[in-house]
């Protein structure tokens, strides 16, 4: 029967021929191929030793950032625990008393700030939200763990350090 | 009388040791090599290249939880993979190993017992060495056991007759029975011309090498032939209820085979421990570097054949059961036979007989 398209094609099926039954041939084939990825150079990147380089737009570990005088950003507006769909930060808002004016930028600082690694799903909205350039997903990967209370990151962790040039002044 | 007990009990020791050692480096060898064969690194977190790798499952197996199944035969349970270590054990007793060893005037064979039937002593305890599977598989009580128990034997009959059959060549080739005899029927050189130590029966007979080649694969349960334990079938086969160092036993007779059996080709088919140009070097060294360079020989060569094993398993594909049975009734027998006819024929016209 003529087909609709007629773009049909009867698949001929040979019969295989006596070197292709004899099935050797095509073994020594495959060890060549084999031995042939024996010597090739090992895509393996060994991970703990050696680290794939992040790409740019990479979101890590955050990080809490101070401003150029050695200040912490963060003023606990609380838009970053806002805007997280995993609500994942918790944050307690305090105000600075007089003589605190070198650690803190504004008048009301975060007294804790703390983000559940194991809610965060990296999405970076934070970073986003934050208005004082205060928070960013610029560190590792979250290292692995037992228990789970170490996944709550406070501020001792989180705080970016203080620069050397603001420790020297 | 004396002296020779001592330096047999030597020998048997150091042989021992020696298979233990390969067979579990061996481990970690078709791990790695696998690795290098799929473009992976293989274990390497064990010590420098994971060297303690064979040490650290060792550990491992021996710590783990023994269990036997409640209604398994305990006896037969346990005598299975006894059975299969003790037959994987005894098969290195007839291998030659090297030529004569001269210490301080005395004499010493490198070979456990040279005895006049020598190839038939090795198929005896190869076709042994299947009833560890057996009856390991039956007495675990389990269907899947029991079913690889069952491909194991058949498969183990059905091949045992193309290798027989293909050792018969061979044996009209050199005229002897015993591995020593053999071995030194391969000291001369080919076909009349080049190297001493170059007179391989692979030369002689490659159709039979072929044959005894893909027999030996089948007898050592390996890849393309292990669907005995093939887990995509039958869960693990005969082992699946065997557990901590039970299950040790079975993994280390196989690689402990594959050792055998790389040494029993290596010996039957290319020259054992004669290495080509031997008699042009054998006066000019002394002669236990002599013996040591022979060993040596050998001992590349079996770790050729053992490669060889590896490289296999991660190239061909385990077949089906009905093409394994056909592999060995339809194609390996009739032309074992027709070896032996084309053999006696070769010989007759080349005045041999």
């Amino acid at each position: 029967m003529e087909s609709l398209s007629n773009r049909k094609k009867v698949l001929e099926q040979k019969p295989m021929t006596f070197m292709e039954r004899m099935y050797l041939p095509a073994i020594f084939q495959g060890l060549s191929i084999t031995i042939k990825h024996f010597f090739r150079k090992k895509p393996t990147i060994q991970y703990p030793e050696q680290k794939r380089e992040f790409s740019q737009n990479f979101r890590g570990i955050h990080s809490l950032k101070r401003d150029e005088d050695g200040r912490e950003r963060c003023t606990a507006c609380g838009l970053c625990a806002l805007s997280c769909p995993a609500e994942a930060i918790t944050m307690t808002a305090a105000e600075r008393k007089p003589g605190e004016e070198g650690l803190y930028r504004e008048e009301k600082y975060a007294a804790v700030y703390e983000i559940n690694m194991l809610r965060c799903i990296f999405c970076g909205f934070c970073e986003e939200a934050c208005p004082k350039e205060a928070i960013y997903l610029d560190g590792d990967i979250a290292p692995a763990n037992f228990e789970r209370d170490t996944f709550i990151y406070g501020k001792d962790r989180l705080l970016e350090p203080i620069h050397n040039k603001v420790q020297n002044s | 009388m004396e002296a020779i007990v001592i330096e047999k009990i030597i020998l048997i020791t150091v042989i021992l040791l020696l298979s233990l050692v390969i067979a579990m480096y061996m481990t970690l060898a078709e791990r790695k090599f696998a690795g290098f064969l799929q473009d992976r690194l293989g274990p390497n977190r064990t010590g420098p290249f994971g060297i303690l790798q064979p040490l650290a499952d060792g550990v491992k197996l021996f710590t783990k939880e023994e269990i036997i199944p409640a209604n398994a035969n305990k006896m037969l349970f346990i005598l299975g993979p006894s059975l299969a270590m003790f037959t994987a054990c005894i098969g290195s007793a007839v291998i030659p190993w090297g030529h004569d060893l001269v210490i301080g005037g005395r004499t010493i064979p490198l070979q456990v017992a040279d005895i006049n039937v020598g190839v038939l002593y090795i198929f005896g305890v190869v076709s042994l060495g299947v009833y560890g599977v057996m009856i390991g598989g039956w007495a675990s009580n389990n269907k899947y056991s029991l079913l690889g128990a069952i491909r194991a034997a058949s498969q183990n009959i059905s091949y045992e007759i193309a290798m027989g059959l293909s050792i018969i060549a061979l044996l009209m080739v050199t005229g002897t029975l015993s591995m020593r005899g053999i071995a030194v029927g391969q000291a001369g050189n080919l076909y009349g011309w080049g190297p001493s130590g170059m007179a391989w029966n692979v030369f002689y007979q490659p159709l039979g090498f072929l044959i005894y080649l893909i027999c030996m694969f089948a007898e050592a349960n390996r890849t393309p032939f292990d669907l005995p334990e093939c887990e995509s079938e039958l869960v693990a086969g005969y082992h699946t209820e065997h557990s901590s160092m039970k299950l040790g036993f079975y993994l280390f007779a196989e690689y402990i085979n594959m050792f055998i059996a790389s040494a029993v080709v290596a010996t039957l088919y290319f020259g054992g421990y004669n290495f080509p140009g031997q008699d042009a070097i054998v006066g000019s060294v002394s002669p236990f570097l002599y013996t040591l360079i022979g060993v040596a020989a050998l001992f590349l060569k079996i770790s050729f054949f053992l490669f060889f094993f590896i490289w296999i398993r991660w190239t061909i594909p385990r077949f089906r059961y009905d093409q394994l049975m056909k592999l060995g009734w339809n194609i390996l027998i009739p032309l074992s036979i027709a070896n032996i006819v084309i053999t006696g024929i070769v010989m007759f016209m080349a005045g041999k007989v």
